[in-house]
């Protein structure tokens, strides 16, 4: 609640893009929850009472964003894509911070060698990039896992771990020296203890920030795979980035909205979860925060006459 | 008619003549009244000591004085430097009359260092931005004897922040405020970070500064010693009010308000042979009390202390002034005598937990 | 060894010898080139006895090894050299041998006061979770109890009503509150010692002494022995039994608060009185304050670490190179104003780089002539420094230089002498 009333209070254009951010995120959601709902066919349903639907058609009553060149209902399958970038991207999100937070604990907590292998291989992980990483996991997850959307949510979570593990890491290393932790060795505290109930609390707060900006950072990895081919399986989900690839091999023959809502889809969400992150981010960092500061007005003075009478 | 500076000609002596000044600070919630009506006047060459607990409004004074004051914070009132009233100029006009006569000098020496640039080369600098076309000659000997005063010797001169004690540092950071021969200075806490015996030291090289610098000094601390070692006069300031203002000597030995008399017994010092102290904690400064901003405090309050407040004057001959009722009522004077029985019948308190506290 | 005479209450906590030593990682290229690391001597051979129910001062200046000190008698510190021994109620343990689970019992019986009250509470607890964390902890209560005591605990420091606060965060109390929840914390599990590290200095003129107050209060009503580490002689002159002095990881004098305030021994004591500023406006800090400041404790001063500051030291008290340093500083900083004699003088003398290696006998500069006259005028403008009543022998170097020898050191070791222990040569009779 704290940290509402710190948003509340924040000054200027940050307030304004974050909520923005939080609409369009919840508009999202709300797609991908209720999809089942809201989306006229099935992602992978072309036929209706044994009448497949034309390809590459126009708007129509039947297909309010037409159809593409496979005869799938654009709409559904932008509906239904939403449903599965929100399942990749949370799941990805949540496993790496899963795993990568209680590391960074762990090896700030207890330094020493173990600490600094762990910085080297993470350190290693970041160094390359993030594509060619989920590109390279999603390969090895391929024979295992197939094209689905846990293999493209793990591929995803291996190259985030590194982030958390570093904010979390170095945020302990200084608060292992703070007086509190001093206080609860002097309480006789054992050392799981003084990680789970001193330090958590205390260097978990920017992970909120973090999240949300690797949610953005990995919904168009997801897309970059899904373009690639490298992805899900069209046949295990509709996903944007796979139907935006197809469709743009059709753009030269005049379908463009094929290409069109797939890409809009990407870039709105993906806007949208920046904006909330560097919301967050600008709230809850002191350095960049500017507080809605309220103006003084000087109230009349006492007069001093009746003061001294 | 208002008390305000049009009719009032600075004393001669004084070198800063502050009437009726408020500086109050925006922030979510509204106005805090860190500084709200206060008169001091700057005497030319003396060390006015400014004491007061944590959060009474005595660092927001002192760097309200030089207008160097965080964002959403206001002045009003009157500044009146060599003359003319700071407050009433445009604030670019402010800065150029102000120049290198104001200075500051704070707690933490190292912050206020370029840990890359030499001694001589902070000398340099400083000097150069307020003296324009000064000779290098002329910076240098105007640095080194800045530095001797301060008890540095000339080896150090071509020396880097981070290769001095915590002590000397603060000796250098005083050297290069006063190296530009400032008419007044403002210190705040300036030993508070450091040592006793490097804080005796420094107390005394500010104590002998009168001699070789003509500068006035508005010395803020929350240690009542180092006023009394330092100071000609001190004033003594509770929520955001001057409450006693006076000879150092004189606001010691007799009090007369009784926050400063409650202040000087609750402080422990080698004398001290039994535990003393305030009850109740300072008040909320966005909403402060009404009357004597100490009387929910004070031992002494009646009913007079809660509803009108007392102004700040001498109360007794040859005493220091006070912003006092009971002290007005214990000398006898016009006001306290003009006072109705009701208005002095003793304030009923209401009962402080023991844990309300600062 | 300093002899003592058999006292009335018995040892809680006993240090015989003790040393903790740092050893300083250098800067990160020192490191990489594999540099000389460092030991800097925060606690260096200490021996002192806390008796059972009495409160002991420990006080320094920031540097001196005090809050080490109070740190290792927790196991908080590694003891490097020397022992721990706590006396409890199951016979004698020696803490400094002391690891893991053992050392975590230890802290049931020995607790801490932090001197930052706003730091010393974890910022996601409650108040009511942090003192009832340590019984917790140690599985001494659970449920009701748990809540019970802590409410008991709470009340006894006087945040009371305890609804008022048990269900605060830190930042919502004040200074003085934090601190008291810091002490609930501390006493909650009904320790014997309590060791406080500048329990009040964070914390307003208006509310030390109530806190001080609540100290007094608790030890009588739970019977607590006190170790107070504090800066401040004027504070610790009204709360402590005995007093002991530290300067550089030394004891330098402990005896009974009275004796020490009365007739201070040591010069660095005598110094440390004379430096507190007094509200009272008879009173005025001592003009002859000690020059210069706490040296590094990595490479402390030979003989007696306090001589370079010292106004009364003598001949054998451990002059050397380093001391030629403020000498020469302090002469020119005197000298009035003219550059040139300065410029002049700094080529006569060299390199002053070469005084920083310790050592009792160094050459300075090239030419012996000009050197000695520069020594003598300097010795001309204060005859009394006793830095010349180190020097054995100055005389030409084959070099060119002056050639100057110090008297050999003596480091001294606390002795007996009117009530108190001192570490001075001008006091006590050597045992020998």
């Amino acid at each position: 609640m704290r940290f509402l009333h710190t948003i509340w209070h924040t000054k200027g254009l940050a307030r304004y893009l974050f909520w923005t951010g939080v609409v369009l995120t919840l508009v999202f959601v709300v797609l991908a929850l209720f999809a089942h709902w809201i989306a006229p066919y099935d992602f992978a349903e072309r036929r209706v009472d044994g009448v497949r639907f034309p390809a590459s058609e126009g708007p129509s009553a039947e297909h309010l964003l037409g159809t593409n060149d496979q005869s799938y209902d654009i709409l559904s399958r932008l509906i239904w894509g939403a449903r599965t970038a929100l399942q990749v991207v949370f799941g990805a999100v949540i496993m790496s911070a899963v795993i990568g937070v209680p590391l960074g604990l762990f090896s700030g907590f207890v330094g020493g060698w173990f600490d600094r292998v762990t910085v080297f291989l993470m350190d290693a992980l970041y160094s390359f990039p993030s594509l060619l990483l989920a590109i390279v996991f999603s390969f090895m997850l391929r024979d295992v896992l197939g094209g689905s959307i846990v293999a493209a949510a793990l591929s995803l979570t291996a190259i985030y771990i590194p982030q958390y593990f570093r904010v979390v890491r170095n945020t302990t290393v200084s608060a292992r020296e703070s007086t509190y932790v001093e206080a609860a060795r002097a309480i006789g505290a054992p050392p799981r203890t003084i990680m789970g109930r001193y330090l958590f609390g205390n260097v978990v707060q920017s992970v909120p920030v973090i999240g949300t900006l690797n949610a953005a950072d990995a919904l168009s990895t997801l897309a970059a795979l899904g373009f690639l081919g490298l992805g899900i399986q069209p046949t295990e989900a509709s996903e944007w980035g796979y139907d935006l690839s197809r469709a743009l091999d059709n753009v030269a023959a005049g379908d463009f909205a094929s290409a069109f809502w797939p890409g809009l889809a990407i870039i709105l969400f993906i806007t949208a979860l920046t904006l909330v992150g560097e919301g967050l981010n600008e709230t809850l960092n002191p350095t960049l925060r500017r507080r809605r500061l309220q103006k003084v007005t000087f109230g009349p003075r006492p007069s001093r006459e009746e003061a001294i009478r | 008619m208002s008390t305000t500076t049009t009719d009032r000609t600075p004393d001669a002596g004084a070198v800063l003549d502050v009437r009726d000044l408020r500086v109050w600070y925006g922030t979510e919630k509204g106005a805090v009244q860190a500084v709200d009506g206060v008169d001091l006047e700057l005497r030319r060459g003396e060390i006015l000591g400014l004491v007061g607990e944590s959060g009474c409004g005595k660092s927001t004074l002192g760097r309200g004085l030089l207008g160097l004051l965080p964002d959403g914070a206001a002045r009003d009132g009157s500044l009146v430097f060599d003359g003319k009233d700071l407050l009433a100029m445009s604030p670019r006009e402010a800065y150029k009359r102000r120049g290198k006569s104001l200075g500051m000098i704070f707690q933490e020496p190292l912050t206020r260092l370029n840990p890359l640039m030499r001694v001589s080369e902070h000398f340099e600098e400083t000097l150069r931005t307020h003296e324009r076309g000064i000779s290098k000659k002329e910076v240098e000997a105007r640095s080194l004897e800045a530095l001797r005063v301060m008890g540095i010797p000339p080896t150090r001169f071509r020396a880097y922040p981070h290769e001095f004690s915590g002590g000397m540092r603060q000796r250098l950071l005083i050297a290069l405020t006063l190296v530009l021969r400032p008419a007044f200075v403002v210190a705040d806490e300036p030993t508070t970070a450091l040592d006793v015996l490097v804080e005796a030291q420094i107390i005394r090289i500010l104590h002998d500064l009168r001699s070789t610098y003509d500068t006035s000094m508005l010395l803020i601390t929350h240690n009542l010693g180092i006023i009394a070692e330092a100071c000609d006069r001190v004033a003594v300031m509770y929520a955001g009010k001057i409450v006693e203002v006076g000879e150092a000597r004189e606001v010691f030995s007799r009090p007369q308000h009784s926050y400063t008399r409650e202040l000087l017994r609750s402080t422990i010092s080698l004398s001290t042979t039994g535990l003393n102290f305030i009850e109740g904690a300072p008040p909320d400064l966005s909403d402060p009390p009404p009357g004597c901003r100490f009387h929910p405090r004070c031992p002494d309050a009646m009913t007079v202390c809660g509803q009108r407040e007392p102004v700040l004057r001498q109360v007794r001959d040859g005493g220091s002034d006070a912003a006092c009722w009971h002290a007005e009522v214990s000398e006898g004077t016009d006001a306290g005598r003009a006072l109705s029985a009701e208005e002095t019948q003793p304030l009923e308190r209401k009962e402080i937990d023991v844990a309300d506290e600062a | 060894m300093p002899t003592r005479p058999e006292t009335a209450s018995p040892a809680v906590v006993e240090t015989a010898g003790l040393e903790v030593h740092y050893q300083l990682q250098g800067g990160a290229l020192s490191r990489l080139l594999g540099l000389r690391s460092r030991t800097v001597k925060a606690v260096d051979g200490v021996d002192l006895q806390l008796r059972r129910g009495e409160v002991l001062g420990v006080v320094g200046e920031s540097g001196s090894g005090k809050t080490t000190l109070g740190r290792a008698m927790l196991g908080l510190a590694p003891t490097t050299a020397g022992s721990i021994t706590y006396h409890g109620s199951d016979g004698a343990a020696v803490v400094s041998d002391m690891k893991g689970k053992a050392l975590r019992r230890l802290r049931t019986d020995v607790q801490m006061v932090f001197q930052d009250p706003g730091a010393a509470l974890n910022p996601t607890m409650t108040i009511e979770q942090a003192v009832g964390h340590p019984l917790k902890i140690h599985g001494l209560a659970s449920g009701e109890e748990l809540t019970r005591r802590v409410h008991e605990t709470l009340e006894k420091v006087g945040l009371a009503p305890v609804e008022r606060f048990a269900d605060k965060y830190p930042r919502d109390l004040s200074g003085g509150q934090k601190q008291r929840a810091v002490i609930a914390r501390a006493i909650v599990m009904g320790p014997e010692v309590l060791v406080a590290d500048e329990p009040v200095s964070m914390l307003d003129m208006s509310v030390r002494a109530k806190i001080l107050q609540l100290m007094l209060d608790l030890k009588d009503e739970l019977g607590l022995t006190y170790v107070y580490i504090t800066h401040d002689l004027a504070s610790a002159k009204y709360f402590c039994d005995r007093v002991a002095i530290m300067y550089l990881g030394r004891v330098v004098e402990v005896g009974p608060t009275e004796e020490i305030f009365a007739n201070p021994k040591h010069p660095y004591t005598k110094a440390l009185l004379g430096a507190i500023p007094d509200v009272d406006p008879e009173r005025q800090v001592a003009r002859d304050l000690p020059r210069g400041e706490i040296p590094d404790a990595a490479l402390p001063p030979l003989g007696c670490s306090f001589h370079p500051r010292c106004p009364v030291a003598r001949e054998e008290c451990g002059w050397e190179s380093r001391d030629l340093r403020p000498l020469l500083e302090t002469h020119w900083t005197h000298t009035d104003g003219d550059a040139a004699d300065f410029e002049a003088e700094r080529a006569v003398v060299g390199d002053l780089d070469s005084f920083d290696t310790p050592s009792s006998t160094v050459t300075v500069g090239r030419d012996h002539e000009q050197v000695s006259a520069l020594l003598d005028r300097i010795r001309a403008e204060d005859p009394d420094e006793p830095f010349w009543t180190g020097v054995a022998r100055a005389e030409a170097d084959p070099s060119g230089g002056t050639r100057l020898t110090f008297h050999e050191p003596v480091d001294p070791r606390l002795r007996r002498s009117g009530g108190v222990d001192v570490a001075c040569v001008r006091y006590g009779e050597d045992p020998q």
